[in-house]
C-alpha cells in the first residue's frame, strides 16, 4: 500500500510540474528544451514497449520516426493545410509509419536476435537512402513543413502541451501492455521465445502487434517533431545518433521498466541539447553519449531504477536482519523442494 | 555494352575481395565470440584515415605504412575487447556486445572529426591513378593492388585458422566454447586475439578503401558497415567462404546496377537482403537455425 | 480426459549418426510408461519427435487414432500433450505465478485463471512462491515449477524428461506421489529417467532404448530381470558415457 501511494504522489507531481512548467518558466528557449525532452520520452517508451518488453533490440526505429516526420511534411504541403489542421495529420503520420512497421516487421521478426538488430541497420539505411533519392520526399534537401503563424513568445506551448498528452497516452499504454496478457506473453518471448511458442502463445503475431503499436506512436512523434522544426532533412530525420540516443535513455532509466525510458530521456535528452547548442565542435556530444553508453552498459546494465530498487531491497532486508532477534533461525527457507 | 558490363564486373569482382576481406574479420568474430562487430566499419575508415595520415604527413608509402597500421589495430581491437567486451555478462550479453560496439564507434567516429574533419579526404599515391589495360578494359592498378592483398591476408587468415596450433583453439572455440575451456584452451586470449586480428585487417581493408574509394569522411562508417552487415547476413553469419562469395556477388551487382541506375545502386545491396532473407532467413550459407534463441 | 500416445517406426539420423532406428513406443491411455536406456541411445530425440520438437525421418506418431507426426510444438500442446525438458526451462524474468500464466488456456480467462494456477501451485508445493521471480528458485524448485505450469492446460498426455534429475530424495519422493495423484485421475505419462528405483517403483510398463532401438519393453518386474537390458547399460564400450 505504502509503495502505490508513493507512485501515484510522484506521478501527480510529476504531471502538475510538467503541466506549469512553461508558464513558470515563460523562455521559450525553456519550452524548446521541453518539446524536445517529452518527444524523447514519447520515443523511448515506445521503443521501449516493444524492444524492453520484447527482448528484441531495434537499431532502427528512426525508420519510424522518419516515416511519420515526412508523412506529416509531404501531406502537409500538398494538402494545403494550414496551422491547426496539421495536427489532425498526426495520427496519420502514425499510421504511415504503422504500415511500414508491417512488412518490416514480417521479415526482420523471423530471424535470431542479433540478427534481427543488425537487420534493422540494414533496413534504417534503405530508409535513409530513399529519403534522400526519392522526388517525393525532396531529395537531399528535403521538405519545408508550412509553420503557424503564432505570437512567437508561446509559440513553442501548444507543442509542448501535445507532447506531454502523448507521453501521458504512451504511458498509460505502456502501463496497460505490462499489466495484460499480451504484455506477459511479450516478456515469456523475451525470456525464451522457442518455449513460449511450445506453450501455445503464437509469437510472430505478438511480436508484430507490439512493433507496429511501437512505431505508430514513434510516427506520432516524428510528425510533432517535424512540425515544430519546420523542415524534413533526410540527414536529420534518419540519424543513427536518434537510435543510439533512445536506445541509451531506455537503457539508462532500466530496460522493460516503465519508468525507466522516462527517467533516461528526462536526463539525458536535456544534456545532449545544452551540450549540441554550447560546443564548437559538434562532435563532442557524440563522444560523450558513447562513453556514457559504455559506462552505463558495463556498470548499470539493468539501468538506473531496476539497480537503485535492487540497492534499496538490499539495504531494507539489511536492516531486517539487524532489527531481527539474534540467532532468529533460517526462517527463509522454502517449505518444500529445496534441492540439496 | 557488353564492354561496359565486363568493366562492371571485373570492378565488382575486384571490389568484392576488399570487402570480402573487411567481412572476413567481422565473421571470424561472430564465429569465435558470438559478436557483431558492428564497429567494423568504423574501423575501417580509422585505417583509412591512419594510412592517409601516414602518407601526407610522414611521406610514408601506403603499402610500408601498413606495417604500422596493422600492428596498431591489432592491439586497438585487443584492447576493445578487454576493456569493454569481456567484462559483460548476464542474460543480455548478447545484445549488450552488441550496443558496446555500437558505442565505441560512434565514440570513434566523433574523434575522427575531431581530429580531421568533416571534409572530403582521399589516399592517393602515384600508383593510384595509373590502370593496366588488359583485353579491352582498364583495371585501376590499385584496385589490382587490393584485390591482390586481400587474397593474400585472406590465405593469411587461412594458413593461421588452420595450420597452427593458435588456429586450432580458435575453431575449437568457434565449435564449443565450454568444451575448449576443458581441454585447456584460454577461451579469453583466443577472443581477445581473434577480436585482434578482426580488427587488423581492418587496417588493411581501410587502406585500400581509402585508395579506391575516391574520397571519404568519418560518415563513410555508415555506408561501409550497413554493406558489410548485408555482406555477412546473406552469406549466413559464420562462414568465411560464404562472405567471400556474398562480397563478390553484392559488388558485382551494385557495379552492374550502376550502369544504368546510379543513384540506386546501393540499393542492390539491401534488397538483395531483404529478399534473400525473406526465402532463407539462416542467409544463403547459415549454419545457425532460424530461431534458436 | 486420457489419451494414448504411440510412436510407430520412428527413425532420425543426425550426420553420419543414427539416433533412432525404427522405434515403435507406446504410452498406454491413463498409464505411466518409462522411458529408459544409456546416455545417447536416443531418448530424448524420441521425445522431441512424439512432441514435435524434432521432425522424423520415418515412421508416424499418433494421439489416439489421430495422426500427429510432424505438427509443430503449439499444436502438439495445444491437442493435449504437454512436457517438461531435462534442463528446466522456466522464464526467470516472470514471476512464478506469470509462469503459469503463460500457457494458452482454452475456456478460462482472467480470475478462473489464476485460481487455477494458484491451485496447481498448491498441489506442487511452491505457492508460496508464487510471486517470486522464478529465476530466484532453487533448482528443485524450477522443476516442481516446470511440472506446474505443464499442467495449466490439463493435457491428456504429460511426457516428463528426468523429472528426478538432480533432486533430493524427499523431493523425488513428493514428485512421485504427486505424478500418482495425477494419473490416478486418468492421465497418461511417459518418463524418461535414468533414476532405476524411481522408475521401477512408479511404472506401469518400460521400454528400454539402446542406441536407438527399442530392446526391451514389458512391465518393471520383467525389465530388470533382462539380461538384453542389462547388456544395455554395461554392455559394449566403457559403460555408461
Amino acid at each position: 500500500m505504502n509503495r502505490r501511494l508513493l507512485t501515484v504522489g510522484a506521478l501527480l507531481a510529476l504531471a502538475v510540474v510538467v503541466a506549469v512548467f512553461p508558464l513558470v518558466f515563460t523562455n521559450p528557449i525553456a519550452s524548446q528544451y521541453g518539446v524536445i525532452t517529452l518527444i524523447f520520452v514519447i520515443v523511448a517508451s515506445a521503443w521501449n514497449l516493444f524492444s524492453g518488453y520484447s527482448g528484441y533490440l531495434s537499431l532502427g526505429h528512426a525508420i519510424f520516426y522518419g516515416t511519420g516526420a515526412y508523412f506529416l511534411a509531404v501531406a502537409a504541403k500538398d494538402w494545403n493545410l494550414t496551422a491547426g489542421a496539421i495536427f489532425w495529420l498526426l495520427p496519420l503520420a502514425g499510421l504511415a509509419a504503422a504500415i511500414i512497421a508491417v512488412p518490416l516487421g514480417l521479415v526482420a521478426l523471423r530471424v535470431r536476435r542479433h540478427t534481427f538488430v543488425v537487420i534493422t541497420i540494414a533496413f534504417f539505411f534503405i530508409a535513409q537512402l530513399s529519403a534522400s533519392n526519392l522526388s517525393v520526399t525532396g531529395g537531399s534537401s528535403g521538405v519545408l513543413v508550412p509553420v503557424p503563424n503564432w505570437d512567437p513568445a508561446t509559440y513553442n506551448n501548444p507543442f509542448y502541451y501535445l507532447a506531454a498528452l502523448l507521453a501521458a497516452g504512451t504511458l498509460a499504454v505502456s502501463w496497460l501492455i505490462r499489466r495484460s496478457r499480451f504484455g506477459l506473453q511479450l516478456r515469456a518471448i523475451r525470456d525464451d521465445e522457442d518455449r513460449a511458442a511450445g506453450l501455445g502463445v503464437r509469437a510472430m503475431p505478438v511480436k508484430l502487434t507490439a512493433l507496429v503499436a511501437s512505431a505508430f506512436i514513434t510516427g506520432m512523434a516524428g510528425g510533432l517533431w517535424v512540425y515544430f522544426i519546420g523542415q524534413a532533412i533526410p540527414q536529420f530525420v534518419f540519424d543513427p545518433l536518434f537510435d543510439l540516443a533512445v536506445v541509451l535513455m531506455a537503457f539508462f532509466g532500466g530496460l522493460g521498466t516503465i519508468a525507466g525510458p522516462v527517467l533516461g530521456a528526462l536526463v539525458l535528452e536535456p544534456t545532449q541539447q545544452y551540450l549540441t547548442s554550447t560546443e564548437t565542435n559538434g562532435y563532442q556530444s557524440q563522444i560523450l553519449f558513447g562513453v556514457l553508453f559504455l559506462l552505463v552498459i558495463l556498470f548499470l546494465p539493468r539501468g538506473v531504477l531496476p539497480t537503485g530498487a535492487e540497492y534499496l531491497a538490499r539495504a531494507r532486508a539489511r536492516l531486517a536482519q539487524r532489527r531481527a532477534a539474534p540467532g532468529g533461525g533460517p526462517a527463509s527457507q522454502p517449505a518444500t523442494g529445496d534441492a540439496a | 555494352m557488353g564492354k561496359e558490363i565486363g568493366q562492371a564486373i571485373a570492378a565488382g569482382i575486384l571490389g568484392g575481395g576488399v570487402y570480402a576481406l573487411m567481412a572476413a574479420g567481422l565473421t571470424l568474430i561472430f564465429g569465435v565470440l558470438d559478436i557483431i562487430n558492428v564497429a567494423q566499419g568504423i574501423l575501417v575508415v580509422l585505417g583509412a584515415y591512419l594510412s592517409y595520415a601516414l602518407s601526407v604527413h610522414l611521406h610514408i608509402d601506403l603499402f610500408v605504412g601498413l606495417l604500422i597500421t596493422v600492428p596498431a589495430m591489432f592491439v586497438l581491437g585487443v584492447l576493445i575487447y578487454w576493456l569493454f567486451i569481456r567484462p559483460l555478462r548476464g542474460a543480455e550479453r548478447t545484445s549488450m556486445t552488441l550496443l558496446a560496439c555500437f558505442a565505441v564507434a560512434l565514440i570513434i567516429e566523433g574523434v575522427l572529426y575531431r581530429e580531421f574533419g568533416s571534409g572530403y579526404v582521399s589516399i592517393t599515391a602515384s600508383y593510384t591513378a595509373s590502370s593496366v589495360h588488359i583485353l579491352d578494359f582498364y583495371l585501376p592498378d590499385i584496385y589490382l593492388y587490393g584485390f591482390g592483398l586481400a587474397v593474400l591476408a585472406v590465405a593469411a587468415l587461412y594458413l593461421i585458422l588452420y595450420r597452427t596450433t593458435f588456429g586450432r583453439a580458435v575453431r575449437a572455440t568457434m565449435q564449443n566454447p565450454t568444451a575448449a575451456r576443458l581441454v585447456g584452451i584460454d577461451v579469453n586470449r583466443v577472443s581477445a586475439l581473434t577480436f585482434g586480428i578482426g580488427t587488423a585487417v581492418t587496417a588493411i581493408g581501410g587502406m585500400v578503401y581509402g585508395a579506391i574509394s575516391g574520397g571519404f569522411t568519418p560518415n563513410s562508417g555508415y555506408d561501409l558497415i550497413s554493406r558489410l552487415l548485408a555482406i555477412v547476413i546473406l552469406a549466413g553469419m559464420g562462414s568465411i567462404g560464404g562472405a567471400l562469395v556474398a562480397a563478390v556477388f553484392m559488388t558485382t551487382a551494385e557495379a552492374l546496377v550502376d550502369i544504368w541506375q546510379p543513384d540506386w545502386a546501393v540499393a542492390v545491396f539491401y534488397l538483395a537482403l531483404v529478399i534473400i532473407l525473406t526465402v532463407r532467413p539462416a542467409g544463403l550459407f547459415g549454419r545457425s537455425a532460424v530461431r534458436a534463441q | 480426459m486420457s489419451a494414448t500416445l504411440r510412436a510407430e517406426g520412428v527413425t532420425r539420423s543426425f550426420g553420419g549418426v543414427q539416433a533412432l532406428s525404427d522405434c515403435t513406443l507406446t504410452a498406454a491411455a491413463g498409464r505411466i510408461t518409462g522411458l529408459i536406456g544409456p546416455n545417447g541411445s536416443g531418448k530424448t530425440t524420441l521425445f522431441n519427435i512424439m512432441t514435435g520438437y524434432e521432425k522424423a525421418e520415418g515412421g508416424q506418431v499418433y494421439l489416439d487414432d489421430s495422426r500427429i507426426t510432424g505438427a509443430p510444438p503449439r499444436r502438439v500442446y495445444a491437442l493435449g500433450v504437454g512436457r517438461t525438458f531435462q534442463l528446466t526451462r522456466i522464464f526467470p524474468r516472470l514471476t512464478v505465478l506469470e509462469n503459469m500464466l503463460v500457457p494458452a488456456q482454452k475456456g478460462r480467462s482472467g480470475r478462473a485463471h489464476r485460481d487455477h494456477a494458484m491451485e496447481l501451485l498448491g498441489f506442487t508445493g511452491i505457492a508460496a512462491h508464487a510471486g517470486a521471480l522464478a529465476g530466484t528458485l532453487s533448482y528443485g524448485q524450477r522443476k516442481l515449477l516446470e511440472l506446474s505450469y505443464v499442467l495449466v492446460s490439463d493435457p491428456a498426455v504429460v511426457l516428463l524428461d528426468e523429472p528426478a534429475g538432480g533432486v533430493n530424495p524427499s523431493l523425488i519422493h513428493h514428485i512421485a506421489d504427486r505424478i500418482r495423484d495425477l494419473n490416478k485421475a486418468g492421465r497418461t505419462f511417459l518418463i524418461v529417467e535414468h533414476n532405476m528405483d524411481f522408475v521401477m517403483g512408479l511404472c506401469d510398463r518400460v521400454t528400454v532404448l539402446d542406441s536407438g532401438s527399442v530392446v526391451a519393453s514389458g512391465p518393471p518386474d520383467e525389465i530388470r530381470a533382462n539380461p538384453r537390458v542389462l547388456d544395455a547399460y554395461l554392455g559394449t564400450g566403457p559403460g555408461d558415457d
